[in-house]
């Protein structure tokens, strides 16, 4: 059995609507216990009080943004190298769900910021990288829209998609890169000395595991609306024809 | 409910501000798939019936 089976659509659309129940019941499950364990359980840091709870939104929403573009990194060249549809249409469903988590990550940012830092914003490494893949988000998005024929804006948008990837690794790295800015460095380590305290840590966790399902969710749900929508649209090409 | 004492705006804004934006998202993707269900359907049965 091999993975590629699943660029057909027909078995794509089968396979999601089998799995897809199951991943939303477990979606739910994840985030109400993340969110309802860090909001109203753990306690407040002995330094940043209770603005710690903003933790449980922050780090899984801006990790979903980074990663979503590396996911549409991957379904880009898959189209630019073997054109499988399904590839292409991955990409432009998740990336109305990553450009929203980028939107999150930043607001929710501003809102830990000011009262830590002093300040809503500053051009620091990560924050203005961050920025600049959300800009890339909006403009991906509108280069969908703005090409009418599919295998084109297929096309053009993974190369813009490549292009952006500087920045997705840049937002995730920037603070290694340049040692300097107001933003720390990673929330979570493997090393127990630098990770987050437990009783943060397992909440966050959860809080973690829910945004991923929720971008699997919402990503394989856009799929298969982008699958309809292109058969819509090929099956009217082929009457008019 | 957790005492969040002076740094509620921020909790309270950053929570209301993702709840807004998740809610929004989930109802346009789900909303997005059903019109595209609907459409492919009414062409399909165009198609079928003539």
């Amino acid at each position: 059995m091999s993975l590629w089976q699943y660029a057909n659509p027909v078995k794509f659309l089968n396979l999601s609507g089998k799995v897809l129940p199951a991943l939303s019941v477990l979606t739910v499950i994840c985030l109400v216990t993340g969110l309802y364990w860090g909001y109203f359980v753990t306690p407040d840091d002995y330094k940043q009080g209770s603005t710690v709870k903003i933790i449980y939104i922050h780090v899984p929403s801006a990790l979903i943004a980074i990663n979503a573009w590396f996911m549409m990194l991957v379904a880009a060249l898959i189209w630019l190298i073997r054109r499988h549809h399904v590839s292409a249409l991955a990409a432009k469903a998740a990336s109305h769900v990553g450009v929203v988590m980028t939107l999150i990550a930043l607001i929710t940012g501003a809102f830990w910021g000011q009262p830590m830092w002093g300040t809503w914003w500053a051009w620091d490494p990560r924050l203005t990288s961050f920025l600049i893949l959300f800009l890339f988000y909006l403009g991906y998005i509108a280069l969908w829209s703005a090409i009418e024929d599919p295998d084109t804006a297929a096309d053009l948008t993974s190369v813009l998609c490549i292009v952006g990837s500087v920045f997705a690794v840049l937002s995730r790295y920037a603070v290694n890169f340049w040692n300097q800015g107001l933003h720390q460095g990673a929330t979570l380590s493997l090393d127990k000395e630098e990770n987050i305290s437990d009783v943060f840590y397992f909440p966050l966790l959860f809080c973690i595991a829910g945004f991923v399902l929720l971008f699997l969710v919402l990503t394989l749900v856009g799929t298969r609306a982008e699958i309809r929508n292109r058969r819509a649209r090929a099956l009217v090409a082929r009457e008019r024809g | 409910m957790p005492e969040l004492g002076k740094y509620a705006v921020a909790v309270y804004g950053s929570y209301i501000s993702t709840l807004v934006l998740m809610a929004a998202l989930v109802v346009f993707v789900v909303w997005r798939n059903a019109k595209a269900r609907r459409t492919l359907e009414q062409i399909e049965g165009v198609k079928k019936h003539g």
